[in-house]
Formats: structure tokens, sequence, C-alpha cells
């Protein structure tokens, strides 16, 4: 297999430059180039759709700390959803559920694995492209027509979906439920079936092209970390995906053909419904049999990500290579067999429930493992606190805080008080939320020269927006637990209806202060980002000294990535700060070795 | 409250004008303007990460101090007191791990960072490293499991024996109704096809079925002190949660089935409020009342404890307010309460 895939490869550099005529459209539009394509990832889903969905989490963030007073803005955006400028109910629901979807899927599903996926996998592994570059453009278009139809959504007349970004049916089957389950739930439905379709095309795209497209000398136990999560990533994707699709057609039959899979004995508004013997608990399970390996579709590619640059700017070697991939394995597998910790107290068996807390608690061990290698990657590193660099650090940071709180949830006799509170708020956001947004962060500070021709981002107005992040992502989320343990549940458009909560309304202005301020720091990356994209100085070819494949590419992008033949591949990509008996580097003057350069006289090989 | 937002963003703007000067001095002092980290970055970055390490102290600190006494008091059910030992060992747990390797990020961080021809360590693996950071978590885990497990099939074990009290807890858009099985103990059948509001049947119970005629219909949950009542859940509409934060309890309400959870509530309510952290509670929370009150703030007249049964699972417009009073109470008061309500049956002959 491999070695036909290799001929094609030698065939196709032979009449390189030849049969290629760009023009815009196939350049910057219906481009099959992988480079591109990233690109368009990376600004539909990262800058714009994130920018939605933070501005959102804003919005009701100033509500759940000013509680029903008026704001300007409220009206300004929000139209007749804000009378007077005071948010309505139904609106802070749909922000809630629009601001998760938007989040979740569009910006670290397909923002970040769409981004660096793409970018990275052809150029890490030493391919001219994906395995299908049409594949690959047809699953940006599909991602992108999943993002104006969820953005549409926004503006039906009876307001978006409302009923939190799990679409628990009845809530989200029945029209007379909420306002948000009219057409604005169709639209959610129909957008994230065409996203299901985007992420499965590119999912096993990238699966193909890692395990067909490899170069010479590139094996398994040589790739880059980051290419490892982004490869099992899109193993669990495959697994996982087709399963919320099958959930999404059922209840589109439910809401539109009359059939009761999820639905039994209702009476709603004065009548009864005909729907008879489904189970709103099925839909349960069927959601987060997707739903819970999506954290993890969330997060791998973020971790793979800060493997890489954390190893490049502490100039050392990854600790524990393989315990890594071991871990990611790991953590991948356990993925798809944890989903029910989301169920404990839904009205499933007891008994699934403790079978769901081994599990998930077992999944504890590869991340604890993964965190101390990271730690160890530090010692007595000589650190390059590059803004990539100090965003992995933070990854790691919230990872572990984050973390932690995992095992409180993740037992099943502890979840029943804080499930569904604001300590679950704290926990997914720190965990996975903001974890993998420093990876995203990470990912575009350390390859943004990769992406833009040798540009580069400024650094110091990265380190003001590092610092003022990560200020503010614990100033949000720290004290939230406070309020869960207090109590509090989440989803709640106001706390006022409840004297015992009162005296936690400090709280909550301390947090919508924090993320303000933290949306503000937002708006400085996007101020480097385009600036920058334009205007931005050159650095050199390979600005960080890295030892992996995309720095061996010339700066201007090439149709093919490599203008001459594919560079071989002599070993891992981790021979940073490696030195001889002597006691000096292999190459005399060069703290780093990239994989393109042969095993030296004076080195022993590692046995990678 | 939105001059604490102009401070802060005044703060925001004053840091960022700082860090603009920074950049400016830099540029000017260097003379290439290289956009990589150099000696100067690692520096002051590396500082600012163990001062960052300072900061995530200071918060947990501050969290503590400020936020510590508003968390839920002691529970009152006999569960809840099992739960609230795993959740302490559990944090504890958490807390040490947390300060421990949020200090070695950061002081890493801090104590490495770059310096021109520094050498970095070439260490690629350590097999008995790797092994004892597997195993530590593996057996703390498994502790962690085994007790957890065991307190939840505890918890989950709903069965007949002390002769528990049966409570259908009804859900709907947006409120709670509750139903005592009544003297038989046995609660009548009951299916939202069988809703007749011209007959004030509201919960849809069986007229036919004799177990039903006996069972009470309320909107406020009273119960005996040390006595176990199995709740059994129901929905007519959406998921709803039956959440008791004060006795550990929460049970999801599915339309088209029943689930159950149980417990014994073991500190009246009278007991409860005269807690001295319940006290406190109550000073501080009508302080604040009577303050807003005075700034002309409608519902806020002066609280007083009570449990509480909330909503917690998203259920549509009005989620946030969709709560029932629970009194817990000793036996005697209980009984006389009971005696007081209307039967199903009396409550169906009152409409006809």
């Amino acid at each position: 297999m491999s070695a036909t895939a290799h001929a094609h490869i030698e065939d196709h550099v032979d009449d390189h430059g030849h049969h290629h005529k760009e023009t815009f459209v196939t350049k910057y539009i219906f481009s099959q180039d992988h480079k591109m394509i990233a690109k368009q990832y990376l600004i539909t889903g990262v800058l714009v759709m994130g920018f939605i969905g933070i501005a959102m989490s804003l919005l009701f963030r100033m509500q759940l700390a000013w509680p029903g007073e008026s704001f300007a803005i409220f009206e300004t955006l929000l139209g007749k959803w804000a009378p007077e400028g005071v948010m309505d109910a139904d609106i802070y629901l749909s922000l809630v559920t629009i601001h998760g979807t938007i989040m979740v899927f569009f910006v670290l599903t397909a923002g970040l694995s769409g981004t660096f996926s793409n970018l990275l996998i052809p150029l890490q592994i030493g391919a001219r492209d994906m395995a299908s570059g049409f594949l690959n453009m047809v699953s940006y278009w599909l991602f992108f027509l999943s993002c104006v139809i969820m953005v549409s959504s926004l503006f039906v007349e009876a307001g978006p979906a409302a009923a939190g970004w799990t679409i628990y049916p009845p809530l989200s089957a029945l029209p007379m439920a909420q306002s948000g389950s009219g057409l604005g739930m169709t639209l959610w439905l129909v957008a994230m079936a065409i996203f299901i379709a985007s992420s499965l095309l590119g999912s096993l795209n990238y699966i193909v092209t890692v395990i067909n497209l490899r170069t010479k000398g590139m094996s398994m136990t040589r790739l880059p970390l980051s290419i490892w999560a982004f490869f099992v990533t899109a193993i669990i994707g495959v697994v996982s995906f087709p399963v919320l699709l099958s959930a999404a057609l059922l209840l589109i039959m439910d809401r539109s053909f009359g059939t009761s899979f999820f639905l039994s004995d209702i009476f709603i508004q004065g009548e009864v419904l005909h729907y008879q013997g489904g189970s709103p608990v099925l839909y349960e399970h069927l959601f987060w049999f997707l739903g819970h390996p999506e954290v993890y579709i969330v997060l791998l590619p973020a971790l793979g990500i800060t493997s890489e640059v954390m190893s490049t700017n502490a100039r050392k070697p990854i600790f524990g290579y393989r315990a890594m991939i071991a871990s990611i394995i790991a953590i991948a597998f356990l993925s798809t067999i944890v989903w029910g910790h989301h169920m404990f107290i839904s009205g499933m068996n007891p008994f699934l429930g403790s079978v769901f807390t081994f599990t998930t608690l077992l999944i504890a061990i590869p991340s604890a493992v993964k965190a101390f290698n990271y730690i160890t990657t530090l010692w007595k590193g000589n650190l390059q606190l590059n803004p990539a660099m100090l965003f992995s650090i933070g990854l790691v940071s919230t990872f572990i805080t984050g973390g932690l709180t995992g095992i409180i949830l993740g037992d099943s006799t502890l979840d029943i008080n804080v499930h569904d509170t604001y300590f679950v708020v704290a926990h997914f956001h720190l965990v996975m939320g903001i974890s993998a947004l420093y990876g995203v962060f990470a990912g575009i500070y350390h390859w943004f020269p990769k992406m833009f021709e040798g540009k580069m981002l400024n650094k110091n107005l990265g380190y003001v927006h590092f610092w003022i992040t990560a200020v503010c992502a614990y100033g949000v989320f720290f004290p939230m637990h406070f309020v869960g343990m207090a109590g509090v549940p989440r989803r709640y458009y106001e706390n006022t209806a409840f004297p015992m909560f009162d005296e936690l309304t400090d709280v909550q202005v301390l947090m919508t202060v924090f993320a303000l301020i933290a949306g503000l720091a937002q708006l400085v990356f996007l101020g480097n980002f385009i600036y920058s994209m334009f205007y931005g100085k050159k650095g050199p070819q390979n600005p960080w000294k890295s030892n992996t494949l995309e720095w061996t590419t010339p700066q201007e992008h090439v149709h093919g990535n490599w203008p001459g033949a594919i560079p071989e591949v002599y070993r891992w990509a981790y021979d940073y700060s490696k030195t001889g008996d002597d006691g000096e580097y292999i190459i005399a003057g060069q703290d780093f070795i990239p994989q393109n350069t042969p095993i030296q006289d004076n080195e022993e090989e590692e046995n990678h | 409250m939105t001059t604490i937002l102009i401070l802060a963003v005044l703060v925001l703007v004053a840091i960022a004008i700082w860090q603009m000067t920074k950049i400016f001095e830099l540029s000017q002092i260097k003379a290439v303007d290289s956009q990589i980290a150099n000696d100067n970055d690692n520096k002051y970055n590396g500082y600012l990460l163990f001062v960052f390490l300072i900061f995530i102290y200071g918060i947990t600190i501050f969290s503590f101090w400020k936020y510590g006494k508003m968390l839920l008091p002691e529970a009152a059910s006999a569960h809840g007191a099992e739960y609230d030992s795993l959740m302490l060992v559990s944090m504890a747990i958490i807390f040490f791990v947390q300060t421990i390797t949020q200090a070695l990020l950061y002081y890493f961080g801090y104590k490495y960072r770059g310096v021109e021809g520094k050498k970095a360590l070439f260490y690629a693996d350590n097999d008995r490293l790797e092994f004892i950071w597997t195993i530590i978590p593996v057996i703390v885990l498994a502790g962690l499991i085994l007790w957890g497990l065991y307190t939840w099939t505890n918890i989950m074990d709903i069965n007949d024996d002390d002769d528990p009290i049966v409570v259908e807890l009804y859900a709907q858009q947006f409120n709670w109704t509750a139903r005592y099985a009544g003297a038989d103990n046995v609660l009548g059948g009951a299916n939202v096809r069988m809703i007749d509001i011209d007959k004030a049947n509201i919960l849809g119970v069986d007229e036919s079925d004799t177990y039903g005629k006996d069972d009470i219909i309320v909107k406020e949950l009273h119960l005996p002190v040390g006595r176990k009542v199995n709740f059994k859940m129901r929905s007519q509409d959406v998921l709803h949660s039956a959440y008791m934060p004060h006795f550990r309890a929460q049970m999801n309400c599915v339309p088209g089935m029943i689930t159950q959870f149980s417990f014994t509530p073991t500190i009246t309510t009278a007991d409860m409020r005269n807690k001295p952290e319940i006290i406190e509670k109550v000073k501080r929370t009508n302080a604040m009342r009577a303050e807003k009150a005075a700034a002309g703030a409608e519902n806020m007249d002066p609280w007083e404890f009570d449990y509480i049964l909330l909503c917690n699972k998203i259920c549509g417009k009005s989620h946030y307010n969709m709560q029932m009073k629970i009194i817990v109470e000793e036996e005697e008061e209980y009984n006389k309460w009971l005696a007081e309500q209307q039967t199903f049956s009396q409550s169906m002959v009152s409409v006809q």
C-alpha cells in the first residue's frame, strides 16, 4: 500500500508545476490546497464563529451579574428580544445554547482540527497534500454552509434553538414547550447534520493521509505527537459522529413526522399528545455517545499542538514520547465508553452508573501521565517563552485544574449534588474550553509564519493577550466552582427567585468583570492577527528552530509543498539539545537536528 | 456595580498602554526587530510565570475566604453525611495534587527560563518515573472508586425496608406538585392520558384505582424527620430534575417513565434555622435584601431559611423559577399537617 503511494508521489513530482493554472477562484475560494483550506477553516471557524460565540457569552454573563438591568447594548444586538434593554428569558436560553454549540462544534472541533490537521498533517508527515484534495474542499464548504445555516437561525421570528447545546427532547422536540423549539431548532438540526457530514469527510481524509502518505523513513513512531493527536482524534470522530447524526435524524423524525423515538406520555398546554413508547433517555445515550468523545475531539488536538510547541520551545525532547502515544490511544479508547457519566441521575439503571464511574475514573490515569510528562518536559529545559509556549504552559495548568474536578463529577455519588450546577460549568470550561482555546492560540502563534508565508505575529501583543487571558480565565472559572458548590443550577436566567442564592450575586459580578476584560483581550489578538496577516514582519524560514518537516518548506506557498523532492526522514521529531559523548551538540553550534538530517557519525540512534 | 466594571476597564487600558510603551522601548534598544523571544522576554515572562503561580494560590485562598461560607450547609439527610465525607476527602486529594503540580509547572517555567547559549538536558525517557506516576493515580483512584461505588450502591438501593413514606414528585412547566400515597402508603396508578382538568385531576390519577382514593395532592412538601422517604418522580411534559441540594439528592423527571430516589431527612427545618452558619447566612442575606429594598427593588422581603426543591434540568422559559418549599418537621406535626389535607377522592368530590 505504502509503496504504491510513494510511487504515485514520485510521478507527481516529475510533472509538478505544469498542469495547475490557478485562478482567483481556484486559489482562494474553491481551493483544494490544504494550506489554503486550513486558513479558510481558521478564519471561518476560529475567528468569525469564535467571535460570535464569545460575544454571546459576554451578553449572558452581563445578565447573570446584573439580572434584569437594562443595557443599551442588549437593545442594539438583541432588538425585540430585549425590550427596553432588558434581556428576555427565552433569548437568554438561546444565547446559552448557541454559545455552547458554536464553541464546542464550530470553533473547537471544526476550527481546531480543521485548521491544524489540514495545515500540519501533510507538512509534518512529508506529503504533497491531503489524500483527497477534492473531499477536503467539499468538507470545508459543507462546514461553511453549516455555519451559514446556524448563524441564519439567529434571525428567525421565534428565535434560535434554546434547549441547551445538548438539545434534550422533549424540550427540543415540541415547539409548544418553548419558542426556540420551532424553526430555530429545525435549522439547528439541519446545520448540525451538514456539520457532521463535513466532519466525517475531513476525518476520513486525515486518517487516510496519515496512514498512506507518510514520506520515506517516517514510521508511525517517528511522527510528531501533533500528528498522532490529529490522527486519533479523526478516528474518534469517525466512530462517534455518525451516532450523533442518527440522534439528530431520529429527532427530526419525531419533530416533523410524528414518530415517537424519544417521546412518550406528554401532556402540554392543555392537551395530550399522541406520542407513546419513546424515551428521552435513549436520546441522552445517543447524544453522549458522541458528546463525550467530543470532549476529547476538542482536547486531543490541543494537547498534540502543546506537545509540539512545548518541546520545541523547551529545547528538549518531549518526555516519554511512547507513553504520550499510549496515553492518547488510551484516552481515545476510554472516551468512547464513559458517556454514561453525563447521565448518572437521568433515570438510567444505577448499576450502569457504577460501570461508568469505573471507566470514567480510569481515564484520569492517562490524563495524569500526560500532565506529568509535560511538567517533566519543562524540567531543565532552556525555555524560550514565546507566546505559543506561554499558551502551552497555560494549557497544562488549566488542564490540571479542570481535570481534577472531573474526579468529583465522574464519581456517581458525588455527581448527585453538583450535577448540572455551576460546578460542572466551571469544570468543563477549564478542562476543555479554555484548554482547547489555549491550544488553538498556541497553534496560531506558532504556525502563523507557516500559514502566512513567513510573516510573524507581534510577540508583545501576544504577551499582552496571553497574560490578560490567563488571569481572566482563572478569574472567571475558579470562583465559579464555589457557585456550583452552593447549589446554583446552570442555565438559570437569573438567580433572584431564590433568596438562598442572593449573596452569590457578588461572585457573578466578579466573574462577569473578568469575562468582559478577557473578551477585550481577544480583540488585541484579533487586531494583531489581521495586522500581521498583511503587514507582519517576515521572520527566518525556521523561526522557532524546530525539527519538524514543515519548516523545511519554502516560506512562499507552493502547490505540493516542496519545490523539489520530498525530504526523507531519518529520526524522530524531538532531537533537541542532543549531545554526543563529548557533551557537545551533535551538529556544532546548533541545538536541534531536523528530522531530515541523517544520523551523524558521533551519535547513537535512539530507539524510535 | 457598573463602577467596578468601568474601573476594571480603566485598569485594563492602563496595562495596555504600559505594555505598548514597553514594546516601543524594546524596539528602540534593539536594532533587530525580531518577533522571536529573546533573553529579555524570557526573563520577564519567566518572572511573570512565578507571579502567576502566586496569583493562582491567591485566588484559591481568596475564594475560600470570601466564598467558602456561602457553600451549602451540612447535609440534612442520612446518606448526606457519607456524601459529605467522600466529598471532603476527594477535595483534599484534589487540592493537594493541584497545589503541587501547579507549583512544579510554574516554578519550572520560571527556573528554566531561556538564556542564550544555555544547554537544555536531553532527557527523553525514564521508565521508573513513568511507572511511579502511573501507579500512584491508579491506587488513589482505586480507593476513590471503591468508596464511591459502595456509597452509590447504598444510596441507589431503593427498597421498602424501614417503613418508608411514598411520595410522588410531579413536574410540569413550571411548577412542582407532590402526591402522598395516603393511608395505604401505595400510590394510585396514573398517566397523563387520564388528566382531566375539568374534574381537577391534574396529575392524571386513575380514578378507578382504589389505591389512589386516599392519595393526597399538595403544593408543599412536608417530611417527618428520621423517616425514610421513597420519592417517585414523574414529568408530564419535558425533562425536569428534582434537585434538593440540602439533602444531597437529585433525580431527573422523565416523561414516560417513573424515576426514584430515596433519603431520610435528619434535621428539621426549625433545627436548621438555629444552626449558627444558617443564622449567619440569613443575616448576611437579609442585610443585602434590605439594602436593595431601600434602593427600590421589589420582592425583597426578609428571608427565612427553608429547604427547597429546585428544577435542575433546562425546561423552558421559567426554568429559573420552578421551585417548591420543603418542610422537615417532627412526626406529630407532620401527621397533623397531613390530616388537614384533602385526599384525592375528597378533592374530586368537592369539584363535582
